[in-house]
């Protein structure tokens, strides 16, 4: 029998302190009844910390298969937990390509053996992401992994027919198309947020019109087939406004941020060192200040961390030379307390909703982002939000260490996650 | 001066006109019989080349091998981006080597800037032309050439100049290096551009800016026209490239629109036909050939500088 965890004093989504009883992989009791005296208990003394929902990530990069350089799913799911997360959804750039069942179950499998969180297969939107023809999502979503979001995430469905029919035809099995918004006409050879700073360092624009126009497009393209449609990692401040008025009209949008840019601006590019290489870019203060703003009206649905590792050949080069992305899933909660929760724009309901409640739904997954309460699956993450680190690259759980972080302090840790009542995580290290 | 040399924009108006000035005294030498210099004997400086650039390199041999360094060239077969020996590995060879500056061009834009920040190399990094950046050394000898002109070679002679600087704004790490340096200086740039080779956040640098040539040029002193690509053509930022001439081009109508005393410059290579044609190239106002003698002078100034010439380069005997 597994062990049972009595977690006393625990602030539940931040509220007034309680116990929490996880047995048998749910949680047993709340309000701090007595458990029987047989069982074998492992009391922790959770004075201070607070319990949320274990947090879901819908945009990882996990690199297996393919590029186990990288990260694989091991590694990658050991550093979800060390973020507090028990469910990734896992994204389709992979060698191959997870654009058939074969590659999205083989992903599937690495997670449950793997166990350190739960990992949800990102299907392939068009064959090989070439965005010429669509995968078969029906197989995908069929198989055993259960596909339901679907992504060419890396690139753009920009073909307008093919985007129509992706998010017409994912209605038949209720999955959603997660769009990376980037023109690549207006982005040829981009490197870098457009603006004063790009024409300085000479280094091209990405611009904001070229996610704006196809978050526009796509749900204008949403609305008129009665599909939903979720937006990859919202950048800009003009992108927020096109997603707020698709809502305030009713269409099925939902939009993600991540972490990044909830607290890095283009600036930082003036280093020309490529650890703040991504994609889509770095954007200015304003941009970072609607993002938070966006994130906290509910405008922006959910955090995402966009976690993309890359070996340290692919970072140690010239800007233009060097790979997009960065790590996040260690640092994701710590940020988003920094940006959200300490400048008291989200409380830590708010933030859980945004880490764990939404990023379910909108996944379609089941047994997370599930509140707590008795009977619910024992999916629980114990965060310190008084402590303070500072962050260090050859610490991560990672295989990779390309954090733009380092040696930054941030707010919080996390001290345990629990999945489905066994720790992950305990005492801030992995079990 | 700072220990390397990456953006024109580091550069004070000091540091600016103490290169001036030994490019001046430095250049006399080009007149004596024997134009060697003792100063950098023993140093060893690398031109590092990652883009072919005959031009630049052979400006930079020459002004290193007049102070009797040791010069070696090592041009590179295409950069990281091409999948060719990385930067970093290329950088620790050279510092294994023992160069004492490095003197690097790259198709990157930053990669000098990362060279001279990454640890990886110990010796002075002078920026000779990085991707859309900067072009230092070759604004320096912009300047030289026009305060030899229009400045009388004295501290302050090119304040208030006008300076009409033409062509591929957006792509060129000339004019950036240019606008930079002669603000520094107290002339009056202004860039002028069709739209679309306009950087976005031009608005920003301290310039004018103007479409429309004609209204330009007859108030400048010095009109500087900037190569424009073939492959810009393709990228549709221009119709034709006979439409960019007649809005663009300085041919010898427009020269005749120019004050008497205002010189035409031109970086080099010109494209001759599309950006300038030849009798305004081959006319007495340009100085286009002087400014290869004077990148020499001005490349000699600063690789005696940073490499911590104290004395002063010329008259100092061992």
């Amino acid at each position: 029998m597994s062990t049972t965890y009595l977690i006393k004093n625990v602030r539940v989504l931040g509220g007034e302190p309680t116990d929490l009883l996880l047995r048998d992989g749910v949680i047993a009791d709340l309000g701090g009844r007595a458990a029987s005296a047989s069982e074998r208990i492992e009391t922790i003394d959770a004075t201070g910390l607070i319990a949320l929902p274990g947090l879901v990530d819908l945009h990882t990069h996990l690199r297996e298969p393919g590029r186990e350089d990288a990260e694989t799913v091991e590694t990658g799911t050991r550093a979800a937990a060390m973020g507090g997360f028990t469910a990734v959804h896992a994204m389709a750039n992979t060698e191959p390509v997870a654009d058939t069942a074969g590659v999205v179950e083989q992903v599937w499998r690495l997670g449950r053996e793997a166990g350190f969180c739960d990992v949800y297969p990102v299907g392939a939107v068009t064959v090989g992401l070439q965005g010429e023809k669509l995968a078969e999502l029906g197989a995908m979503a069929d198989s055993a992994a259960r596909v339901r979001v679907f992504s060419d995430d890396g690139k753009c469905v920009s073909d307008a027919v093919l985007m129509r029919r992706a998010l017409e035809y994912v209605k038949a099995f209720d999955g959603v198309i997660a769009q990376h918004a980037q023109e690549p006409r207006l982005t040829e050879g981009a490197q870098m947020n457009e603006g004063e700073l790009s024409g300085k360092l000479g280094l091209t624009g990405w611009p904001a019109v070229a996610e704006e126009a196809i978050i526009a497009r796509d749900c204008l393209l949403a609305a008129h087939v009665g599909s939903r449609l979720h937006v990859c990692h919202v950048s800009t401040a003009g992108s927020v406004e096109i997603v707020r008025d698709a809502k305030r009209k009713g269409w099925d949008v939902t939009a993600e941020a991540c972490p990044h840019h909830l607290i890095l601006t283009d600036e930082l590019a003036a280093t020309y060192d490529p650890i703040y290489k991504v994609n889509p870019p770095l954007r200015t203060a304003a941009d970072v200040e609607a993002l938070r703003a966006g994130l906290a009206d509910g405008t922006i649905d959910i955090v995402a961390t966009d976690h993309a590792p890359h070996p340290h050949e692919d970072k140690d080069c010239e800007w233009a030379a060097a790979a997009f992305g960065m790590l996040g899933l260690e640092t994701a909660l710590s940020i988003v307390q920094a940006t959200m929760v300490d400048p008291g724009l989200l409380d830590w309901a708010g933030v859980a909703e945004r880490m764990s409640f939404a990023p379910a739904r909108i996944g379609r997954v089941a047994d997370h982002g599930r509140p707590i309460e008795v009977g619910e699956p024992a999916n629980v993450v114990l965060y310190d939000p008084a402590a303070r680190r500072t962050v260090d690259p050859t610490e991560s759980a990672s295989l990779s260490r390309n954090t733009p972080y380092r040696g930054m302090e941030l707010p919080g840790r996390v001290v345990a996650t629990f999945l489905r009542g066994r720790p992950t995580v305990l005492d801030g290290a992995l079990v | 001066m700072k220990r390397h040399l990456l953006s024109a924009g580091d550069l004070t108006r000091d540091d600016a006109e103490l290169i001036l000035s030994t490019a001046a005294e430095l250049r006399e030498l080009a007149d004596r019989p024997i134009k060697k210099l003792p100063a950098l004997r023993g140093r060893t400086v690398v031109n590092l080349f990652f883009e072919d650039s005959t031009r630049t390199r052979i400006s930079f041999e020459a002004a290193a091998k007049r102070l009797s360094a040791d010069v070696i060239n090592f041009a590179a077969k295409g950069s990281s981006l091409s999948k060719g020996e990385s930067l970093k590995d290329t950088a620790l060879t050279l510092e294994a080597m023992g160069a004492d500056a490095v003197v690097v061009r790259h198709g990157a834009s930053g990669a000098p800037h990362l060279l001279a920040n990454s640890g990886w190399v110990r010796s002075s990094v002078v920026n000779a032309g990085d991707g859309t950046h900067e072009h230092p050394t070759q604004a320096l000898l912009d300047a030289f050439t026009m305060w030899r002109h229009l400045g009388e070679s004295k501290p302050g002679g090119l304040e208030g100049r006008r300076i009409a600087i033409v062509g591929d704004v957006l792509h060129s790490r000339v004019a950036r290096s240019n606008a930079l340096l002669l603000n520094t200086l107290g002339a009056e740039v202004t860039l002028v551009a069709p739209p679309t080779l306009m950087p976005v956040g031009i608005e920003s640098w301290p310039v004018q800016t103007s479409y429309d040539l004609d209204t330009v040029i007859p108030k400048a002193d010095a009109v500087m026209m900037l190569r424009v690509q073939r492959e810009r053509m393709q990228g549709g930022f221009f119709p034709t490239a006979r439409e960019y001439s007649r809005r663009y081009g300085l041919d010898g109508r427009r020269m005749a629109t120019l004050q008497d005393h205002t010189i035409v410059m031109h970086p080099g290579p010109m494209v001759r036909g599309m950006e300038i044609t030849a009798d305004v190239a081959d006319s007495s106002r340009s100085v286009i050939v002087e400014q290869v003698t004077n990148g020499v002078a001005v490349r000699m100034a600063v690789l005696y500088l940073l490499l911590g010439g104290s004395e002063p380069a010329v008259g100092g005997e061992e």
